[in-house]
Order: C-alpha cells, then sequence, then structure tokens
C-alpha cells in the first residue's frame, strides 16, 4: 500500500516536471510566431496590402495591428490576448480567428485520427506477416513498399490517387468533405459523428468516401515506418525464450508470437505517434491542400495566399501547440505503460 | 605509422598471435557497403541523378523554359518522351534541368546545417553549463514545430523563392545535426584518453579537432545523407505551397503545383515530376540505411 502510494507521488511528480518544462518551449513557440510578423524586412503592412496599396490603407492596417508601438509592448498584448484566448482577426474574413477555427481543427483532427488508425492496423500487421515470413516473397514486397512509402512526397501520391480513383475509375469524389448539395449539419465538427447522431447513413457514407483518398494518402509515411519498426521488434520477439517455451508446449506459434508482438509493439508504435504527428500535421497541409479538405491546413494554406498574418501566426502556433501537447500525453504515456522506463529524472 | 603498427600487434595480440593483413577500415567500409545490395542500388540512383543533373544542356532536347504554346499538353511520344505542359514546354528537358535544382537544394541545405548543428553542438557539449542550457532550449523550441511548418514560418519571414527554401530547409534541420554532436561531444568527453589529453596541457580547441570532431563524424554522415532525402522532399513541398521555386524555374514540387489543375486533360504532367522526386528521395534513402548499417551498427533498429 505504501510502495503504492510512494509510486503514485512519484508519477505525479514527474508529471508536474514535465508539465513545467514546458514553458520554456511554449513561451519560444510564441516569440518564433510573434516574429513572423515583425521580422518581415520593411513595413509589415506595406508587404501584407501589397505594391498597389494606398497610403491610409497602410496607415489603417499599421494601427489595426498594433505596429507602430515598441516591439516588446505588442508582445506583451500578444501574450495577454493569447491568455484570453484571443487569437486575432483574420484580416480576410474579418472574424475572430478563434471562433473560425474550431472547424478546421476538428477536419484536421477527423482526418488525422482515420489516418493514423490507418497507418497503425496495416503497419502493425504488415509488420508481424513480415517478420513471420521473413525472407519470403510477402516480406521482400512489404519492406520495398514501405522504402518506397517513406520516399513518397504525399502531396504527389494524393493527386496520383485521384488521377486513379476519381478521374479514371471514378470510385470516389476528388475533393472536399461532404456532398456540397446535401451538406452536413454540424454538431460536433466531427462529420463521422455528427451524421450518426442525425440519423443520416446515407450522408455517413459520403464523408466517409471523402475520407477515403486523403487519409489514405496521409497514412502512407507513418504505415511505411510502423511496418519496418515492428517488423524488427518481431524478429527479436521470435528468438526469445518465452516464444521457444510456447512452441516446446506446443502451442499454435503464430498465434504466440501474434499476441507477445502485439503487446512489444505498442512501444514502438507510440514512439511513432509521437515522433510522426509532426510529420502528420505537417503532411496535413499538403493533403488538404490537394484535397480540398477544409482542415487548419489548408486554413494555413489560403491565409498564405492572402498573406492573412493574423491566421499564419495562429494556424502554426496552434499546430505546434498541439504536436508539443501530444508528445506530452505520449512520453507520459511510455510511464504507464512500460514500468522499465524510469520517471525520476 | 606508429599508431597502424602498435594496432596491428594489439589485433594480433587478441587474436592469437596470428600474422595478418589489416584491412584499412574504409576499405573494410566499402566491402561491406558493397555486399549491402540496396544501398548499392541506392548509391547507384544517386550516382544516376547526379550526371543527369551535370549533363543535363547535353541530354536535355528542348529549352526548359522556352514557351511552344502550339504543342500544349501533348501526351508523351517519341518526341516528347514525358509529354508537354500547359505552355508547351517539353516536361522530359524540365526534368532533367529540375535534377540540378533538387540536389542542389539537397546538399547545400544539409551541408549548411551540418556546418551549424556541429558547431552549435560542440559548443553546447563541451562548454556544458549555461551555454549548452541555451542551446539545447532553443534546439527544444524549434523541435517543437513539426518541419514543414516551421520552414513555412522562416519563408513566410523571407519572401518567397528558391534561395529561401533551401535556407529554411536549412535552418528546420539544425537541431537534428547539433543534438547528435552534442550527445556525441558529452559521451567522448568522458573518455579517459580526452582526461590525459587534458592532463598534458592539450588546448580545447586541439582537443575538439583532433579527437571529439572526428568521433562525430560516422554518424553525422549518416544523418546527413537521410536528411538529404527529407530535404529534397521539403524543397518539393514548399515549392509546391507556391513558397520555394518561382516560375519557370523546373522546380519539381513547382512543376506539381502548375500542373495541378490539368489533371483531367494532362494527367502526364503530374505523373513524371512526382517520379523524378520518389526515384531520389529513394535513393538517398537507400543509402542512409545502408551507410547506417555499415558505420554504426548501434543505431541499427
Amino acid at each position: 500500500m505504501l510502495t503504492l502510494f510512494s509510486e503514485v507521488k512519484k508519477l505525479f511528480t514527474y508529471t508536474v516536471r514535465r508539465v513545467f518544462s514546458l514553458i520554456p518551449v511554449l513561451i519560444g513557440m510564441t516569440l518564433v510566431v510573434f516574429a513572423i510578423i515583425h521580422a518581415i524586412p520593411g513595413n509589415p503592412a506595406q508587404v501584407i496590402l501589397g505594391q498597389r496599396a494606398t497610403a491610409e490603407s497602410i496607415a489603417t492596417l499599421t494601427k489595426e495591428l498594433g505596429l507602430n508601438r515598441p516591439w516588446y509592448i505588442q508582445y506583451a498584448d500578444y501574450i495577454n490576448a493569447l491568455l484570453h484566448g484571443d487569437l486575432g482577426v483574420s484580416l480576410r474574413t474579418r472574424g475572430p480567428i478563434n471562433e473560425e477555427i474550431w472547424s478546421y481543427l476538428a477536419a484536421t483532427a477527423e482526418l488525422t485520427i482515420v489516418a493514423m488508425l490507418i497507418a497503425i492496423i496495416v503497419g502493425v500487421n504488415a509488420g508481424i506477416v513480415s517478420a513471420w515470413f521473413s525472407k519470403s516473397w510477402f516480406d521482400y514486397i512489404a519492406m520495398v513498399l514501405a522504402l518506397i512509402g517513406v520516399s513518397l512526397p504525399i502531396f504527389w501520391l494524393g493527386l496520383m490517387e485521384q488521377w486513379v480513383f476519381s478521374i479514371e475509375l471514378g470510385w470516389l469524389p476528388t475533393t472536399g468533405r461532404e456532398n456540397v448539395r446535401d451538406p452536413v449539419a454540424a454538431i460536433t465538427h466531427f462529420y463521422l459523428i455528427d451524421t450518426l447522431l442525425q440519423g443520416r447513413p446515407d450522408q455517413f457514407i459520403t464523408v466517409l468516401k471523402h475520407l477515403v483518398l486523403p487519409s489514405l494518402a496521409l497514412a502512407t509515411i507513418p504505415m511505411a515506418i510502423i511496418a519496418r519498426m515492428t517488423r524488427a521488434t518481431m524478429l527479436e520477439v521470435m528468438q526469445s525464450d518465452y516464444v521457444r517455451t510456447a512452441r516446446a508446449k506446443g502451442l499454435s506459434m503464430f498465434w504466440v508470437v501474434y499476441k507477445h508482438s502485439l503487446k512489444n509493439a505498442v512501444i514502438p508504435v507510440l514512439t511513432i505517434i509521437g515522433l510522426q504527428t509532426g510529420l502528420l500535421l505537417g503532411g496535413a497541409i499538403l493533403t488538404e491542400t490537394i484535397f480540398g479538405w477544409p482542415g487548419i491546413g489548408r486554413y494555413l494554406y489560403d491565409a498564405i495566399g492572402y498573406r492573412d498574418y493574423p491566421v499564419i501566426q495562429s494556424g502554426i502556433l496552434i499546430i505546434a501547440a498541439i504536436f508539443v501537447l501530444i508528445n506530452l500525453v505520449v512520453d507520459l504515456l511510455y510511464v504507464f505503460v512500460d514500468p522499465r522506463i524510469k520517471y525520476t529524472k | 605509422m606508429k599508431v597502424a603498427e602498435l594496432a596491428k600487434k594489439t589485433a594480433n595480440f587478441s587474436a592469437g598471435i596470428v600474422e595478418e593483413k589489416l584491412t584499412p577500415p574504409w576499405k573494410e567500409a566499402w566491402i561491406s557497403f558493397y555486399k549491402n545490395r540496396l544501398a548499392l542500388a541506392g548509391l547507384g540512383i544517386v550516382v544516376f541523378f547526379i550526371i543527369i543533373a551535370i549533363i543535363a544542356p547535353i541530354i536535355a532536347p528542348y529549352s526548359f523554359k522556352d514557351q511552344v504554346l502550339a504543342d500544349r499538353m501533348l501526351p508523351p511520344s517519341s518526341e516528347h518522351w514525358f509529354g508537354t505542359d500547359d505552355f508547351g514546354r517539353d516536361i522530359f528537358s524540365r526534368i532533367v534541368y529540375g535534377a540540378r535544382i533538387s540536389l542542389w537544394v539537397g546538399f547545400f541545405s544539409v551541408l549548411g546545417s551540418v556546418v551549424a548543428g556541429t558547431l552549435l553542438g560542440i559548443v553546447a557539449g563541451y562548454y556544458g553549463r549555461w551555454v549548452d542550457a541555451i542551446i539545447s532550449r532553443i534546439f527544444d523550441i524549434m523541435l517543437a514545430f513539426p518541419s514543414i511548418l516551421l520552414a513555412i514560418a522562416v519563408v513566410s519571414i523571407l519572401g518567397p523563392s528558391l534561395q529561401n527554401a533551401l535556407i529554411a530547409i536549412a535552418v528546420i534541420n539544425i537541431p537534428n545535426f547539433g543534438r547528435l554532436v552534442r550527445s556525441k561531444v558529452l559521451s567522448v568527453k568522458q573518455e579517459e584518453y580526452i582526461m590525459a589529453a587534458r592532463a598534458v596541457g592539450m588546448k580545447d580547441t586541439r582537443i575538439l579537432l583532433r579527437h571529439i570532431l572526428p568521433n562525430s563524424i560516422s554518424p553525422v554522415i549518416v544523418q546527413a545523407t537521410l536528411a538529404i532525402a527529407t530535404a529534397i522532399i521539403e524543397a518539393a513541398a514548399l515549392g509546391f505551397l507556391g513558397m520555394g521555386a518561382q516560375a519557370p524555374t523546373p522546380e519539381w514540387g513547382k512543376m506539381l503545383a502548375d500542373s495541378k489543375n490539368y489533371i483531367t486533360q494532362a494527367p502526364w504532367t503530374l505523373f513524371f515530376p512526382g517520379v523524378a522526386i520518389m526515384l531520389t528521395v529513394l535513393g538517398f534513402n537507400l543509402m542512409g540505411d545502408g551507410l547506417r548499417d555499415i558505420l554504426d551498427p548501434k543505431m541499427k533498429q
């Protein structure tokens, strides 16, 4: 009982320390994002408005963005606003960014989660089967595919998917998230959930069809990496003592190994989730651009086109913050999943 | 010479005093690289693209920027191997010239991050204390951004151009090399021969250059080879987003962006640039994997 208590205490201290270690990182992130607008050479208002802007419009924007005050006051203001959940106003839509951003975030979350699920399910199983039939034709093909997978530019993969599956075969829609003539009434902005809540299986299928191509494109790289890692872990597991024991007992080898390796795959997969979220979130920008997916990446891409700097800042900040948060969760999960990992330091 | 003899003697001693010729380490590395078929294939691909880049003006049948509007969006044929784009430019010629750009960006951006990262890593690792604390925190912050996002941030500060894309890619890769070298320095610093060197009065810079730097080279080479692969993809991604190369530069990512609206009429305009990116990246990835197995067996997964 006492040891349990001290364990919990240790875990708690670790968690607190890990959370506190984020503070300098978060401050640094806001500085970088703040610098985006202030490090532009020349007058940022001029850059935002372009060459043909009138002097008045430049003066108005300078005032609106508060660019005429010293930078540290602007930074203090910026932090103050952020702490109050205020992300500024989009120059293009004139809407407050913190209200606009939710639907985009939900769209990205839905896409990324589905992509990650595909990557984990296919990747782990491909890795296990590859290792089990190591040096077979399946292994070779799977590993060559995995090698190609990590070398693919996903924006190109997305375009090729559109070409083959939408344009040539006509199986799946090219772009968007829903049927524009029959839009989904948003509740949570997770359309798969929303359509079910409203009892619209027809819309659910439509939404699912829109999800297939972008999520497959996004899943490719993590899938390839997970498959390679799982295969390596599996090859180790198969040489271990307990597998030999299981075999001696006459148990069905495949299932023994399968179960054990699934358990062993948890750690590499966790690592991948942590490491790949950055890649996935970065990849989301490209995937969403190609598939017209109304997510945070598309929001950012459009903002870049319109030089909508407040949105560029907030988009980058939010994505980076999510990335940091997920890494924090993964780090904490490690400790819970694998008792061998020390959390004293 | 003396060191080599000594090494020979030690080797003979431990091997049971059998006289045999020692293979020099680079030759040994080359032999195992040569045996690694995938790595060799990677080297082949990379060399192939380097040659193409060098002799581009000789093999490209057309100019990469001359627009022949009468020949818009022609499908692949014996005249235009990869077809033509929406301005009637020969795609094969553009891809051939594009190899120059991608390799150039990949190589020099990584060179930049290696130099900056190694320097910062050495300083952080060797001097420790607050220097280390500051540099490491900066690395933490940079790694808190998904890399392409940080590149976008850097380009939106500098303005979109191929050169700024190169700088952005160099910047985002600095922490990877910095951390690698820092950890290597920290582990080497504890070795007895460094303490001995210090005891006999060797200066810091000399210790760094003679002992610590050479020890960090092989993991940096491995990491750099793999980083070139990523850099090429990132450059293409920035080009695709309109934040890298600008028209009429035949950068592969930019070519994809320019043609993406013609996917229905002229899919070949999209197919070939992507294949070029994929093959080049695959080449560097295969080579990097192979080098890792040879130079740094501990890094094997």
